[in-house]
C-alpha cells in the first residue's frame, strides 16, 4: 500500500540528533538489506535493521517503539558487512540512548529472579544495565 | 618473560576455570601473568555514542595501572595488556584506540581523572590467543604431552574478537586462530559455519528464549558437522551456549548435549598440567565424560 511521506523540520531534527549521536552519516543507506539478511536477531525484530535505517532517514520517531533496537546485541555483524561503511550498531545504540536518557529504563532490574541473579556471569548483567537501564 | 594481565571481574567468579586454565598454560609456556594491581570493571561493553566519554574513564584506568607497572619495576619495558576474556578484550582495545585516534579525547579524560597520572596513550592491548600466535603455536605444540587427537572440536569465536575489524584478533569473516591452536594441540578440528555467530550476548538476562534459539541453531550446526565438543574464549558465551543448553533441551528434546570447554582448558589438558587447573566444576555440561572416553583424563 502506497504511503505518503510527509518531511517537516521535526523530521530532520530526529535526523541530525540520530546522525551526531551515532556519528554515522545516515542519509548514505542506500537500503541494499544487506544489515538484515546478517542479523543474527532478526527473526525476533519486529523492523529489520534496514527498516529501522529507512525510518531514521525519514527521521520517523516512531521507531523509538519498535523492539528491534533493543533486540541489537552490537554483534557488528552488519558493521563489518555494510557496502556504505555505515555502523549501524551505533546507530541503535543513538536510538536506545534517546530513550534511556529520558529515564526510561528498558528493564526493571528488579524483575530478574533470583536464581537467574544467582548464575549470571557479572558480564551479562553489568553489559544488561549499561544497554538498557539510564 | 613477565606481561601484565587484566582478568576482569568474570574471570573471577563464574569463569574461574578460565582464568587458572590460562595460567597455569601460560606458566608451562614460561610466561608469567602479572595480575595488573587495582584493577578495576572495564564497563564490558565498549560505548557507541559519539558524546559519551565517561564511559571510557574506566577502561583507560585500568591502561594507567600497566604504566605504574613498568614505572615500579613490576615489569620491565612491558607495554601489552593481556586479556583473555573477549568482552574485556574488546572493550579495552576499543577504547584504547578511540583516546590514541582523538588526542582531544584523551585529554579530557586525563584532566577528569586528575588523580591519576596522565595516561600516555602507549599501552597495548592483546588477547591471550594472539599472545599464543605471536609466540608461535609450534611452541604450544613442543609442550603437548597428549596430544587430543580423535577430539572432534569445533571452535566458536563469537563477535567480540573478530568485530569490529579495527579490534578483530583475526579475519571477521573468515578467522582461523583457534583451529590453528586446536591443530597444534593434535585435534580433529571441524568448521562451524556459525562460529562467528552471536550468541545473543547480554540479551541472556531478559530474552532467553531468543539466545537459546540462537543456541540451538549454533550448537546444533556444529554437532551435525561432526563436532563433540565446542572452545570459545569469552565467559558471556560460554555461559549462552553451555548453561542455557537448559533451555535449549527444553525446546527441543531431541537435543543432544554437547560440552563447551574454554579454549585454555583444552590447552592445560593437552599439556598434561594437573586436572585443578582446569577446574571442570565449573562448566556446566560435563566435560569430563568425554575427555576419559577419549582417554585424555583417567577414570
Amino acid at each position: 500500500m502506497r504511503e505518503k511521506v510527509v518531511i517537516t523540520s521535526k523530521n530532520v531534527e530526529f535526523l541530525d540528533k540520530v546522525s551526531e549521536m551515532s556519528g554515522q552519516p545516515i542519509t548514505r543507506c542506500d537500503q541494499c538489506g544487506v544489515c538484515s539478511g546478517s542479523c543474527p536477531m532478526v527473526d525476533e525484530m519486529d523492523i529489520t535493521p534496514s527498516q529501522m535505517m529507512r525510518k531514521v532517514q525519514l527521521g520517523q520517531e516512531e521507531v523509538l517503539g519498535t523492539r528491534a533496537m533493543w533486540l541489537c546485541a552490537s554483534c557488528f555483524t552488519c558493521t563489518v558487512r555494510c557496502p556504505r561503511g555505515l555502523d549501524l550498531s551505533k546507530v541503535a545504540e543513538a536510538l536506545r540512548q534517546i530513550t534511556l536518557r529520558k529515564a526510561v529504563d528498558h528493564i526493571d532490574i528488579r524483575k530478574i529472579p533470583d536464581h537467574e541473579m544467582k548464575k549470571l556471569p557479572q558480564i551479562a548483567l553489568i553489559s544488561s544495565f549499561r544497554k538498557f537501564t539510564g | 618473560m613477565k606481561i601484565p594481565y587484566y582478568p576482569g571481574c568474570t574471570l573471577k567468579t563464574n569463569a574461574k576455570n578460565l582464568e587458572t586454565s590460562t595460567l597455569e598454560v601460560a606458566k608451562t609456556l614460561d610466561v608469567e601473568l602479572i595480575e595488573l594491581p587495582r584493577w578495576n570493571c572495564c564497563g564490558t561493553v565498549y560505548s557507541l555514542t559519539s558524546d559519551d566519554l565517561i564511559h571510557h574513564v574506566a577502561p583507560i584506568r585500568n591502561l594507567i595501572r600497566v604504566q605504574e607497572m613498568n614505572d615500579s619495576g613490576l615489569v620491565k619495558d612491558e607495554n601489552r595488556l593481556v586479556t583473555v576474556c573477549s568482552m574485556c578484550y574488546n572493550t579495552l582495545k576499543r577504547s584504547n584506540l578511540r583516546v590514541k585516534e582523538n588526542p582531544e579525547d584523551l585529554d579530557k579524560i586525563n584532566d577528569f581523572m586528575y588523580l591519576e597520572e596522565d595516561y600516555k596513550g602507549n599501552v597495548e592491548v592483546i588477547h591471550f590467543l594472539k599472545l599464543l600466535q605471536d609466540m608461535g603455536f609450534d611452541k604450544v605444540e613442543e609442550k603437548v604431552r597428549k596430544p587430543l587427537s580423535e577430539l572432534k572440536i569445533a571452535p566458536y569465536y563469537g563477535c567480540m574478537l573478530l568485530r569490529p575489524k579495527e579490534v578483530g584478533i583475526d579475519d571477521p569473516e573468515d578467522p582461523t586462530i583457534q583451529k590453528e591452536l586446536l591443530e597444534a594441540l593434535g585435534a580433529e578440528v571441524i568448521d562451524n559455519p556459525y562460529k562467528k555467530v552471536c550468541c545473543g550476548s547480554y540479551q541472556t538476562v531478559h530474552e532467553k528464549d531468543a539466545v537459546s534459539n540462537l543456541g540451538y541453531k549454533i550448537l546444533s550446526q556444529a554437532q551435525k558437522e561432526g563436532a563433540e565438543a565446542i572452545t570459545t574464549s569469552c565467559p558471556l558465551c560460554a555461559f549462552n551456549l553451555d548453561n542455557r543448553q537448559k533451555e535449549v533441551k527444553q525446546q527441543h528434546p531431541e537435543f543432544q548435549h554437547i560440552p563447551v570447554f574454554y579454549f585454555t582448558q583444552l590447552i592445560a589438558i593437552a599439556f598434561g598440567v594437573e586436572k585443578k587447573y582446569c577446574r571442570f566444576d565449573l562448566n556446566y555440561i560435563d566435560p569430563e565424560t568425554l575427555l576419559k572416553k577419549k582417554k585424555l583424563l583417567q577414570e
